[in-house]
C-alpha cells in the first residue's frame, strides 16, 4: 500500500537538502522536465492567441470562483437530474467516509481508480485500506507509484523520479505473472502493465475517479487522459465515484472550449490529448456518485491575493520549468501538489503550523519563471511573497530584519554603517559564522569597498 | 535631463563602481545626475521575505525622496521590477500613499530602459576589447521584460565580442534570502550556471543586477574560473581613455 504524506517530517530546505546530493534523480528530473518544456514552449508557440486564451482562462475561473455558491448548487440540481448522487464533504475525513461508505453498500473490497489528484490529497487509499477495501491505481505512473510503495512526485507524471530500469525493477518485484525476461524498453514495461491492469479491469464493479472539469449547467464532468485506462474505469464498473474539488468547475459547456486548448498544450505539450471522456449522471447500469470536496477550499477563496490559486488546472506546466523543483525533486514539498502551486497551494490548504509547511512559501527564488507559463495566468511569486508575510518567522531572523530596516531606514544610519563596514573590512573571514555561512559554504563574499558611493559622492559632488 | 539615481543600497554598499559608471556613462550622454542624498533601499529584501511592515516604510521613503524628479535611473532590474511591480500592491487603493506611488512608478527606470527608450541611444559610445556573456537575470527578463535591450547596447561596444549563454533564461539561483534560506539549492543553481558560462569561453560575464552577479560571481570565483564578473553599467562606460 501506498505510503502516507500526513506527518511528513522535515522541511524543504532539508528534504531539498538531501535530493540535490541525488545525482541520479538529478538527471532523471532534468532529462524530464527540460523535454516536456520544450515540447510545450513549442506547441504554445503555434497559437497566435495563446495570451488571449490564458486570459480568457483566467477570466472564465475567476468568474466561476466568484459565483462558486450558484454554480455549485446549479450542478448539483443538474447531476441530481440526470440520475446520479451528490455528497457533500466538509474535508478530507468526511470524503473518506463518504466514499468507504459508497463501496461497502456494493459489498465490495476492491475498487480501481483513475489517476485523481483530490483523493490522493484527502489520502483515500489508505482510507480504504483501514476498511479493508484495496483501491488499485490504473493510470501508469501511479501504478508504479503504488508498486513500489512511493510517493508520487510531480503532479501530471508521479513516478517522474524513476527512471525505466528502475520502473523494470518495480514491476518484477511487485507484479504477479510478470514475464522474467522483462526488459526495460518502455513499450515492454507499458504492455506489462496492460496485461497487469486489464485483469483489473474486468473484475472490478467499482471506479473511483477525480474529474478535471465539472460543468454547472450540464451536470457533465470531464477527464482528460493520454492512456485510456481512465475510459476503462468510468465505463467498466457498475458503481463510479467521483471525488472532486469544488473550484473544477465551470459555468457552461461552451466554456470548456477555451481549457480542452489550453490544458494539453501547458501540461504535455501535445495540441490535444487523446482521450477527453465525459459523463453526465447516471448512465444505464451504472451508479453515479459525485463527491464534492472542501476540505479548505473556501478558506482560500476567502484570502483576496491567495485565492487565485484555486484557478489552477493542475497542468504541471510551472513545476516542468520551475528551477527549483528540478533540483529539489517533488519529495521535497511533502505534499501531494508540489512545485510552485504546490508551494501556494498546501500552505493555505493545510495552514502553516508545520515546520514544513511553513518552509514552503520559501521555496522559490521568485524567478517568475512559473507565472510566465501557467495557463491561467496564476501570479506564483505574488501569492508567495503574501503567505511569506502570513509564515511565522524565526526570533533572531525577526531581529535582524528589524535592524537592517532601522539602519536603512534613515541614510545618516546607513552611512554610519557603512563607513563602520569599510573600517573593518580587513577583519571579514572568508567562511562567515551563523546563517551566513550558508552563502560562504559555496561562494566567495564580495570585499567591502573603502569607501561607499555615497561618500564618494559627497566627496566629489557636494564639496 | 534632469535625472534623479537610484543607486540602490547593495551597490552603494557594496559596489560603488557601479555607482560611479552610471555617474561618468550619463554625463557623457549629456544628462545632469543628481544622488538625493536621503535614498537608502527600495525594500525588496524585506517584503519578499516576509516583512511586509518594513518594506512599506522603505517603499514611503523611496516615494518621498524620488517625488520631485523627472527619471530616476537605476542600474538594478530587481529594484526597478520592485518598485514597478511590488509598490502598487503595497497601498491601499484610494490612499494617500497609493496616490504617491501612482506618481513615482512611471518615472522608474532600469538603466538599459533609459537609455533606448527615453534618452534614445543604442549606441553609447563604449569601448571594450573582451569576449562578454550577457546573464538577462530574472526580475529584468520577466518582471522588467527588457528583452533585448541591454545585449543591443553591448553589441553596439566597439571591441567586444558577445557570446550567447547557454540557458540564459533560467535563475542562477540568487534570489535574495533564498540563497542563504535554501542553500543547497542555490547552490546547485549557481553551479549550473557557471558551467554554462564557462562553456562560453567568456573572460566576462555581464548582467544588470549586482546581487545575481555577487552570487554567480561568488561561484565563479570560488570555483577560481578567472571569470569576471561586470555590471553592464560599467561595460557601457568603459571608453578607449579609461581602458
Ligand atoms: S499553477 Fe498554473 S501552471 Fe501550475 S499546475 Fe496550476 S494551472 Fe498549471
Amino acid at each position: 500500500m501506498s505510503a502516507t504524506f500526513l506527518g511528513m517530517p522535515g522541511n524543504f530546505p532539508k528534504n531539498a537538502a538531501k535530493a540535490v546530493q541525488d545525482s541520479q534523480l538529478r538527471y532523471n528530473l532534468r532529462k524530464a522536465t527540460h523535454t516536456i518544456r520544450g515540447k510545450r514552449a513549442n506547441v504554445v508557440g503555434e497559437l497566435p492567441d495563446w495570451q488571449e486564451l490564458r486570459a480568457a482562462g483566467k477570466a472564465i475561473k475567476d468568474h466561476t470562483l466568484r459565483n462558486l455558491d450558484r454554480y455549485l448548487v446549479q450542478l448539483e440540481a443538474a447531476v441530481t437530474r440526470a440520475g446520479g448522487t451528490v455528497h457533500w464533504a466538509r474535508d478530507a475525513a468526511e470524503a473518506n467516509a463518504i466514499v468507504a461508505g459508497l463501496v461497502k453498500a456494493t459489498g465490495e473490497t476492491e475498487v480501481v481508480k483513475v489517476k485523481s489528484m483530490a483523493t490522493q490529497e484527502i489520502e483515500l487509499n489508505q482510507a480504504l485500506a483501514a476498511q479493508g477495501i484495496t483501491a488499485y491505481e490504473t493510470d501508469l505512473a501511479e501504478l508504479i507509484v503504488q508498486l513500489g510503495d512511493d510517493f508520487p512526485s510531480h503532479i501530471l507524471v508521479p513516478a517522474i523520479h524513476r527512471n525505466r530500469s528502475e520502473i523494470r525493477e518495480i514491476f518484477l518485484e511487485k507484479m504477479p505473472k510478470v514475464p522474467p525476461n522483462l526488459t526495460d524498453d518502455p513499450p515492454a514495461l507499458a504492455e506489462a502493465a496492460r496485461l497487469h491492469l486489464r485483469e483489473r479491469f474486468l473484475k472490478s464493479k467499482v471506479a473511483i475517479s477525480g474529474a478535471n472539469f465539472m460543468i454547472a449547467e450540464t451536470g457533465t464532468l470531464v477527464v482528460l487522459e493520454s492512456e485510456g485506462n481512465g475510459r476503462m474505469c468510468l465505463t467498466l464498473p457498475e458503481t463510479l465515484i467521483s471525488v472532486v474539488g469544488i473550484e473544477k468547475l465551470l459555468p457552461s459547456w461552451r466554456d470548456l472550449e477555451v481549457f480542452l486548448q489550453l490544458l494539453p498544450r501547458s501540461s504535455t505539450g501535445e495540441r490535444m490529448n487523446p482521450y477527453t471522456s465525459m459523463w453526465t449522471g447516471a448512465v444505464e447500469g451504472q451508479d453515479f456518485h459525485l463527491v464534492l470536496l472542501d476540505n479548505g477550499r473556501t478558506d482560500v477563496l476567502a484570502d483576496e491575493v491567495g485565492r487565485q490559486a484555486l484557478r489552477c488546472i493542475r497542468c504541471s506546466a510551472c513545476l516542468n520549468v520551475c528551477p527549483v523543483y528540478e533540483r529539489a525533486g517533488g519529495h521535497a514539498y511533502g505534499s501531494v501538489y508540489p512545485g510552485p502551486i504546490g508551494a501556494i497551494l498546501t500552505p493555505q490548504l493545510r495552514g502553516m503550523s508545520s515546520d514544513l509547511d511553513a518552509s514552503l512559501p520559501y521555496a522559490s527564488s521568485l524567478c517568475g519563471a512559473c507565472y510566465e507559463v501557467c495557463p491561467v495566468a496564476i501570479d506564483i511569486p505574488e501569492v508567495l511573497v503574501d503567505l511569506r508575510a502570513k509564515a511565522p518567522h524565526a526570533a533572531a531572523e525577526r531581529a535582524g530584519m528589524k535592524v537592517a530596516g532601522w539602519i536603512l531606514n534613515d541614510h545618516q544610519r546607513l552611512a554610519r554603517a557603512q563607513r563602520a563596514a569599510s573600517r573593518l573590512r580587513g577583519l571579514v573571514p572568508k567562511r562567515l559564522p551563523g546563517p551566513m555561512s550558508a552563502w560562504t559554504d559555496t561562494r566567495d563574499i564580495p570585499e567591502i569597498p573603502e569607501e561607499s558611493f555615497r561618500d564618494w559622492w559627497e566627496r566629489n559632488e557636494r564639496a | 535631463m534632469r535625472v534623479a539615481l537610484f543607486i540602490t543600497c547593495v551597490n552603494d554598499t557594496l559596489f560603488p563602481g557601479t555607482g560611479k559608471a552610471v555617474v561618468s556613462l550619463l554625463r557623457r550622454l549629456g544628462c545632469d545626475v543628481d544622488f538625493p542624498a536621503a535614498q537608502t533601499c527600495c525594500g525588496q529584501m524585506h517584503v519578499n521575505t516576509g516583512y511586509r511592515e518594513e518594506g512599506v516604510r522603505l517603499a514611503r521613503h523611496f516615494t518621498e525622496v524620488f517625488a520631485g524628479y523627472d527619471a530616476v535611473v537605476a542600474p538594478s532590474g530587481s529594484c526597478a521590477a520592485m518598485v514597478r511591480e511590488q509598490y502598487p500592491k503595497l497601498a491601499r487603493p484610494g490612499s494617500k500613499g497609493a496616490a504617491a506611488i501612482a506618481e513615482v512608478v512611471p518615472k522608474v527606470y532600469e538603466l538599459s530602459e533609459f537609455l533606448l527608450d527615453v534618452l534614445k541611444v543604442d549606441d553609447v559610445g563604449a569601448y571594450f576589447p573582451h569576449r562578454v556573456t550577457y546573464h538577462p537575470t530574472c526580475h529584468s527578463l520577466r518582471g522588467l521584460h527588457l528583452g533585448d535591450r541591454p545585449t543591443r547596447l553591448l553589441r553596439n561596444v566597439r571591441g567586444l565580442e558577445l557570446v550567447p549563454l547557454p540557458g540564459a533564461e533560467e535563475c542562477c539561483g540568487f534570489g535574495g534570502t533564498f540563497a542563504v534560506k535554501n542553500p543547497a539549492v542555490s547552490a546547485a543553481m549557481g553551479a549550473d550556471k557557471t558551467r554554462n558560462i564557462l562553456d562560453t569561453g567568456a573572460e566576462v560575464l555581464c548582467a544588470a543586477d549586482n546581487s545575481c552577479l555577487m552570487h554567480i560571481g561568488g561561484t565563479l570565483s570560488r570555483q577560481k574560473t578567472g571569470v569576471r564578473t561586470m555590471h553592464l553599467a560599467e561595460i557601457l562606460a568603459s571608453t578607449e581613455e579609461n581602458q
